[in-house]
């Protein structure tokens, strides 16, 4: 009985394995950002309308905001591009996005033609600040808090789920920085 | 004990021995086959044996490439933010090589604290893609990180 | 409209799969004949429903419906109507609807074929599908339905990966799926054997075509995928040992024991058992298969949808198919444990030795492509397993397979004298080892592999030629069906093995500086770069390098590969030039410009001998198991059997 139950025991030692798996996959799959946790680089950059003007992050210090980058190039930032639209309006602090490795034209026809929901953005053509800020790839998003330090980044497109723990997380930082 | 039993215990008697001996095979093979996955930090923060091999990602520093006009050598820094490494490759970069993009190098790190390279792969990853896509590319065995055109 | 269609039809397959997975099983226990009767009715109403959901789903692709976000993710208004079309399993929900409707098409096709077979059984057999069909729709309906829509949906699609729109991409999947699925088939017989407590060598016989056919699809699966990679990915590789290779090629090993084994068990009754547990674990490791490609557990870094729900959604199912059917064998096994006894020197111990080292090979993929798994549980850091470790393992399990697999064939059963056995194959060897010598010299292959390769290659080949000789001057009415299947697979793995010992011993492989006038000298040819050209195309601009290929004084060919510059987005890509040939494969790949002055390049030469080998022999294969199955012995049944089975299958569960 013993030998037959064997190929069961086999396959359940296998299941916990993937089981295991599965809860650490999302935590592998992340790549540990040396940022999170540390403040955020001064990254000055000209705007995407206004390219005349520069911004910087700096100027941004002691309220918590939203850093979104993305690019036309990237279909995956229009996949997430209506949450983008909900976090501007409902988020409560400054989403700005970040434009990364686009042309000036393409960026403001994908705006004109998707909407534009951040309230400003700085442009990186070059991808050269993107490296100080250590983005892998777009779209990525950022929450800096009020003492202008990464709290969270998520990696990949937001959908409902992350959504919603973007929003729970913005509303931490809101509620730390008034206390 | 009838000689069909006798002849059923000694095959099923090989045929574990086999196996356990496969088994501590794949086991050692395994070990030695290994490759670990480090960042720059890591290669700061410990010192590595120098002939074992690692894969070392992370972002190609900003002004560090340096090729040789007369061969295919070239130099550049691979950086995590926080730390950086020299490393020394000879041969083709992939397309998607170059200043600011993530790459995945294979190789050991030499005394003087260089990292030699035998494959450098370039981290497929400025948009991120849905898994089929993926698949497809990791059919090359090259998936993520590879020079994959878009 | 027609998404909402395809949705409820969706709904309605399901409701069929629950019916068809309860009540034809209850018939099957109580014998109430009515019930089993629903059973084809069932499987057709379950089937058409399939099917019209996969027709609104390719309706909904070739309407550019785009308010389906499945559909905007895998299609846009420039693609052609015929790319639209294979576009429906692009991507992981429609390919999800794809398996469904091939499980669906293959339970039509068991109960179209089994019209002989005993009622009871064939009832058991479907039911067991439509609880497998069950899962599938509920994991297509709960966590990936193609038929959401996004409103208001965006007015164009995604752009598609290019690589993605080629014919060896597009046959691919669905041939995979039908290999994954068919092994549903050999799992159905299994468990409806051990429902009805017997394991009787007749349901062995009618399981053996649905398992050829099925390996034989995944054959050429598995071989087209690794032909794709090679001729479109530019890395001049044809296997890497990836995960997601990884998680076809186990379904493939553990369904090559199963073919063999099913041989035993169907003409001596041996080891049932052992065959019933190789059913359940070919599927098993399909369902694996697809657990790993589609959870991100394996893909690392960050790959976007991994959706862990999927993950976990597939995990559960497994576990209850597999634990269940595992449970049931533990408890129904000791049953049918016996067979009759055998010798040393038999057909037995020969199928037995085969089995033994195919799944060990699985055990032992399985094992690499999950260790980092397990070094990541146990907290032991990040790592990847090299290549190597594959490769050794290969060389150490294989070995002993082609030493012994054209004395298989010439073995009698339960008992054989080994000077007999070898009598007719002295020949062969010494064929094998005269020309492997004789033709690893006069290519200068005059390495180890290289003439091992030769060597067992001619081996396997002159044995299953022998063998196919014997048989048919001693029958008067040739080979049949199943032997000529046998000869020709067995006769594509020396094929197969020449082309891997070649390509992995003698391909020159080298990146060089060349400059325009210069030639350089690779594997006895001569390649001179003339100029490096500026060309143009409808959305590229490229550098052209243009290579003649001499060898001995004679040009060869002419190559020109090409890096191209897309206007959009500014992609650079690496278009290959590669010349196929019988005996060897050209392939040049431009690096980058090194020197604008004197106009060097760094440029990738290859020259990969016998690669080509490599997919005939699986080519060979492919068709060795499509005409074994083909075989009428499989599906003919004499009356008197039919009578025969009719009461043994009456036994109760």
């Amino acid at each position: 009985m013993i030998r037959m139950l064997l190929p069961l025991i086999v396959f359940g030692g296998l299941l916990v394995l993937l089981v295991a798996g599965l809860q650490t996959a999302e935590e592998r799959k992340l790549v540990q950002s040396p940022l999170v946790g540390k403040p955020v680089p001064e990254i000055t950059l000209p705007g995407l309308h206004d390219p005349e003007t520069t911004r910087s992050t700096a100027d941004l210090h002691g309220h918590p905001y939203i850093l979104n980058v993305w690019g036309s190039w990237c279909w995956a930032c229009r996949v997430e591009h209506p949450y983008i639209d909900r976090l501007g309006r409902e988020a409560g602090v400054p989403l700005v996005g970040f434009n990364w490795k686009d042309e000036r034209e393409e960026a403001l026809a994908w705006l004109d033609r998707f909407g534009d929901s951040w309230h400003f953005h700085l442009v990186d053509f070059e991808g050269r600040a993107a490296i100080d800020l250590g983005v892998y790839g777009a779209p990525e998003t950022y929450l800096v808090d009020h003492r202008g330090v990464i709290q969270h980044k998520h990696i990949g497109p937001i959908d409902a789920t992350v959504f919603e723990d973007l929003m729970r997380r913005v509303m931490q930082m809101r509620a730390e920085a008034e206390s | 004990m009838t000689p069909t039993r006798k002849k059923r215990l000694t095959l099923v008697g090989l045929i574990v021995l086999g196996v356990s001996a496969a088994t501590v095979v794949a086991i050692t093979a395994l070990q030695d086959n290994m490759l670990f996955f480090v960042t720059p930090s890591d290669v700061q923060a410990q010192t590595l044996p120098p002939d074992r091999q690692i894969r070392l990602g992370g972002l190609v520093a900003d002004g560090t490439v340096s090729r040789d006009p007369d061969s295919l050598a070239v130099t550049f820094g691979v950086t995590d933010g926080a730390h950086d490494v020299m490393v020394s490759f000879n041969g083709i970069l992939p397309d998607l090589f170059r200043e600011g993009q993530g790459v995945i190098a294979h190789g050991h790190m030499d005394e003087s604290g260089v990292f030699r390279a035998h494959e450098v792969l370039a981290r497929h990853d400025e948009t991120y893609m849905p898994p089929e896509v993926m698949r497809a590319l990791e059919k090359a065995g090259h998936p993520i990180e590879a020079s994959m055109p878009q | 409209m027609i998404a909402e269609f395809g949705q409820v039809t969706l709904i309605l397959a399901l409701v069929l799969a629950v019916l068809l997975a309860t009540l034809p099983l209850y018939g099957a226990y109580r014998g109430n004949e009515t019930l089993m009767r629903l059973t084809t009715s069932l499987v057709i109403g379950h089937f058409v429903f399939l099917a019209a959901a996969y027709v609104a789903l390719s309706a909904a692709f070739l309407n550019h419906d785009f308010t389906l976000s499945y559909v905007a993710l895998n299609s846009n208004l420039l693609l052609p109507w015929y790319y639209r079309l294979t576009a429906v399993w692009g991507g992981h929900e429609g390919s999800l609807l794809l398996w469904m409707l091939m499980l669906g098409g293959w339970m039509l096709a068991v109960a179209a074929f089994s019209r002989t077979l005993p009622r009871e059984f064939v009832a058991r057999v479907l039911a067991v599908m439509g609880i497998v069909s069950i899962g599938f729709l509920l994991f297509t309906l709960l966590t990936s339905n193609p038929f959401d829509r996004v409103l208001p949906g965006p007015t164009d699609g995604q752009d598609l990966n290019p690589l993605l729109q080629d014919p060896g991409m597009i046959v691919h999947p669905p041939l995979l799926y039908m290999g994954y699925v068919g092994f549903a088939v050999a799992f159905g017989f299994a468990i409806a054997g051990l429902l009805g407590g017997k394991v009787e060598r007749e349901w062995v016989r009618w399981a053996r075509p649905w398992t050829l056919s099925a390996w034989a699809f995944l054959t050429a699966g598995i071989a087209l995928g690794s032909w794709w990679a090679y001729y479109e990915l530019g890395w001049g590789g044809w296997w890497f040992w990836d995960p997601v290779e990884n998680a076809s090629f186990i379904p493939w090993l553990i369904g090559t024991a199963l073919l063999h084994s099913q041989a035993v068990t169907e003409k001596r009754g041996s080891f049932p058992a052992w065959t019933v547990l190789l059913s359940i674990a070919a599927f098993s490791m399909s369902l694996l298969g697809t657990f790993l490609v589609r959870s991100g557990v394996l893909t690392s870094v960050h790959a976007f949808a991994n959706d862990p729900e999927r993950g976990l959604f597939i995990l559960i199912f497994m576990a209850i198919i597999t634990g269940a059917a595992l449970l049931l064998y533990a408890l129904r096994a000791p049953r049918i444990m016996t067979g009759p006894g055998f010798d040393w020197m038999s057909r037995e111990t020969m199928l037995l030795i085969n089995n033994v080292f195919f799944t060990v090979s699985a055990a032992m993929v399985l094992l690499g492509t999950l260790y980092p798994l397990i070094v990541d549980f146990m907290g032991w850091g990040q790592i990847s397993v090299g290549p190597p470790y594959f490769g050794a393992m290969f060389i150490l399990l294989m070995t002993p397979i082609v030493i012994l697999l054209p004395l298989g064939p010439f073995t009698r059963w339960k008992q054989d004298e080994v000077m007999r056995v070898m009598r007719p194959l002295v020949a062969s060897a010494a064929v094998a080892i005269v020309l492997g010598l004789v033709i690893s010299a006069a290519l200068g292959a005059w390495s180890l592999r290289a003439i091992t390769g030769w060597v067992g290659g001619i081996w396997v080949m002159a044995g299953a030629v022998a063998w196919a000789l014997r048989q048919a001057r001693s029958t008067r009415s040739g080979l049949a069906l199943h032997q000529w299947g046998m000869t020709l697979a067995h006769f594509g793995v020396g094929v197969f093995l020449i082309g891997v010992a070649m390509v992995e011993s003698m391909t020159f492989e080298r990146d060089m500086r060349i400059e325009p006038g210069q030639t350089v000298e690779a594997a006895g040819y001569q390649f001179t770069l003339h100029e490096v050209a500026q060309v143009k195309g409808p959305n590229w601009r490229a550098e052209e390098a243009r290579f003649t290929v001499h060898r001995n004084d004679r040009e060869v060919a002419r190559m020109t590969p090409q890096k191209r510059l897309y206007h959009r987005g500014g992609q650079v890509m690496t278009q290959v030039a590669l010349r196929p040939g019988i005996t060897r494969d050209l392939y040049i790949a431009m690096g980058e410009e090194l020197d604008p002055a004197s106009g060097a390049w760094s440029i990738r030469i290859h020259v990969k001998p016998f690669v080509r080998w490599i997919w005939g022999g699986a080519a060979l294969m492919t068709l060795g198991g499509l005409v074994s199955a083909s075989d009428r012995r499989y599906w003919r049944r004499r009356r008197a059997e039919a009578r025969q089975a009719e009461k043994t299958a009456e036994v109760p569960a």
